[in-house]
């Protein structure tokens, strides 16, 4: 009796054993460390390096270090902000580039990019020495004292949030617009019933996309806050220069969870609106 | 009195003609079609009478007004897209009552007369579905319903049936005669297909590159075409070339290389270089020459068959072969002969018509 291997096609690569090692490793490398510091969290040890039972006094002691909340509901106010006006810019920008034709189009599509790639320490540098030479007022109450930084965050994440829903309304028939306007709507009344639903998934990838970018940025947020101002990153960074206690695995276990659930919530909001649409 | 008035309408965009100076009356209650090739400027002109364009030049009245630069939501016309463009994120009795909801008719009412559209329709069953959930000829009815619900004065249709099947647009076609009978609006249809506008049509412009070349009811259209583009254009056509020698009150004379000396019955003026066009099933068949009318020999060159008729091609001692159109109304027709045969071709000379060239 002949016995028959089954034949592997090339995008069949799901049925190589090697393949299958290699994805595994990836998965966990991926995943392993963000598993472990969710474990750590619960550690019972100050230094954090063995495992010496489990506790949740670390949330506690996170929940009552003030400088720590402070920074936590800084990102948080600053990440809102800005997820709201650079979704609302990003969308503006990405319809004049959609929809108009002008002068310099094409150069103009490229500096709004620009953001994107240019290194992230030159942004920073740049905003630092653009805020202090404009002479950008410091010291002021909260949240107004978040401005620099938030306007910093503003401007690099907009053209995400531009580039998402151009690429959304690339697939928009004009015909659709057409039949609004032929049926008796004015251009408002056909933006908010036809063009808008349909853009609709675009801005909630691009805001939540915004609201990531703005929760985790280090570098840039760095070089424009000042000691009053300290967002999370920054005020993790600076704890874990001393140790890596489990105090720092429990608020960052916390902001995953955040992040988690805003995306979540989100991706359910784009679910509901693509229902229905082709 | 005419409903649309299209007067010396031109068209240009950037580097092109795309309507040159039309000149159009369309009467109310009339079932009309704008024939052409793609390209000729056909839906340039539709685009003009629903708003989307704005005339270069000459002027557009609907109903008695100038709407030559009114915006498409002021203009008592509503169209049915090529793409049929069904708003995607709202149900199918939604997308009928939204011309209604956004020029603010109540919501009772709105709800009432979308019912009814889609009554008539015969869609009524479907007003809670998603358009992704409808098959092309149902995206089409809800099209039909979201314009006719508006109750406009005309209907723009821009070839709505290119994207359905043969089986269907036949289906289709009867039932837009049957609906423009049932709610009394003119119909003003943009098609490509011939065989679309000669059966449903009241009259058809024929257009070509941004010119309209005749304006006639598909009777007159078939049977006396103005022009060479115009014969050629609708159905199939025999063309002879010949010179007029002379004329008279019977017709005029012209000399065809192998038809010989032959006369035909013409009223206009005519001389120099003619084309005698004959349309193929006017022509008949036989193996031995014919007593009275015109007739040339030929040989058999091709035989396609289709059914109800076979296309017949046959090749004159010179010029283009010519092709014949048989009736196969026994089941014998058939083997009346095969490629190779000698046969002659005959017609009536009132069959015949002349044509410049």
């Amino acid at each position: 009796m002949r016995l028959l291997r089954r034949r592997v096609d090339p995008l069949d690569y799901a049925g190589r054993i090697w393949m299958r090692t290699f994805f595994a490793m990836v998965f966990i490398l991926l995943y392993a460390p963000v598993v472990l510091m969710m474990a750590f969290s619960f550690n019972d040890s100050k230094r954090n390096i063995v495992w010496r039972g489990f506790t949740t006094k670390y949330y506690e002691k996170a929940w009552n270090n003030d400088g720590l909340i402070e920074a936590f509901i800084n990102s948080l106010t600053i990440a809102a902000i800005n997820t709201i006006v650079a979704t609302v810019l990003g969308a503006m920008v990405a319809l004049l580039l959609w929809r108009f034709r002008f002068p310099f189009k094409s150069a103009y599509e490229g500096f709004m990019a620009l953001p994107i790639v240019i290194p992230e320490i030159c942004m920073g540098v740049a905003m630092l020495a653009f805020f202090s030479r404009i002479g950008w007022p410091t010291g002021m109450p909260w949240p107004l004292n978040l401005s620099a930084i938030t306007i910093a965050h503003i401007a690099f994440s907009f053209p995400f949030v531009a580039i998402v829903v151009r690429a959304r309304m690339a697939g928009f028939n004009r015909e659709l617009e057409e039949a609004s306007r032929d049926l008796g709507a004015s251009e408002w009344q056909t933006f908010w019933h036809v063009i808008f639903p349909y853009m609709r998934p675009g801005l909630v990838a691009g805001a939540l996309l915004a609201f990531t970018l703005s929760l985790d940025d280090f570098v840039i947020t760095f070089f424009t806050s000042g000691p009053e101002t300290v967002t999370f990153p920054v005020k993790v960074y600076s704890m874990v220069r001393f140790s890596v206690t489990p105090e720092v695995n429990a608020a960052s276990t916390v902001l995953v969870a955040i992040t988690l659930v805003v995306a979540a919530l989100m991706l359910r909001v784009q679910r509901q609106g693509q229902a229905g649409s082709p | 009195m005419s409903i649309i008035s299209i007067r010396n309408v031109t068209k240009k965009f950037v580097g092109i003609t795309a309507v040159d100076n039309a000149n159009i009356e369309i009467a109310a209650n009339e079932f009309f079609a704008v024939l052409g090739p793609s390209g000729c400027g056909k839906t340039t002109l539709l685009r003009m009478l629903a708003g989307f364009e704005t005339p270069t030049m000459g002027e557009i009245l609907i109903d008695g007004v100038d709407v030559s630069t009114m915006a498409p939501n002021k203009r008592p016309v509503n169209m049915v897209f090529q793409s049929y463009a069904v708003f995607p994120h709202m149900t199918v009795l939604a997308n009928v009552g939204y011309g209604l909801k956004v020029t603010g008719v109540s919501a009772a009412e709105t709800r009432q007369r979308a019912e009814e559209a889609l009554e008539m329709v015969q869609l009524a069953h479907l007003g809670e579905r998603k358009p992704d959930q409808l098959s092309g000829g149902q995206r089409q009815r809800v099209a039909l319903a979201r314009a006719l619900v508006k109750r406009p004065k005309v209907l723009l249709l821009d070839e709505p049936m290119s994207a359905l099947d043969a089986k269907l647009r036949e289906q289709m076609q009867l039932e837009l005669t049957r609906l423009q009978e049932e709610v009394g609006i003119t119909f003003v249809i943009v098609t490509h297909d011939q065989d679309e506008a000669l059966s449903m049509a009241d009259r058809i412009a024929v257009m070509q590159s941004g010119r309209v070349e005749q304006i006639a009811t598909p009777e007159l259209l078939y049977e006396s075409p103005d022009s060479r583009f115009v014969a050629d254009f609708i159905g199939k056509v025999n063309l002879l070339d010949g010179q007029v020698t002379g004329a008279s009150d019977q017709g005029v004379t012209v000399e065809v290389a192998h038809l010989g000396r032959v006369t035909v019955p013409h009223s206009g003026r005519v001389q120099g270089v003619v084309s005698l066009a004959v349309r193929p099933e006017k022509i008949r068949m036989a193996v031995s020459r014919p007593d009275s009318g015109l007739a040339v020999q030929g040989r058999i060159v091709d035989w396609a068959y289709y059914g109800d008729t076979s296309h017949i091609h046959v090749q004159p001692a010179s010029g283009p072969p010519m092709s014949v159109t048989v009736q196969n109304d026994t089941r014998s027709t058939i083997e009346n002969g095969e490629v190779g045969d000698q046969v002659w071709l005959s017609w009536q000379a009132e069959d015949t018509l002349v044509l410049d060239r």
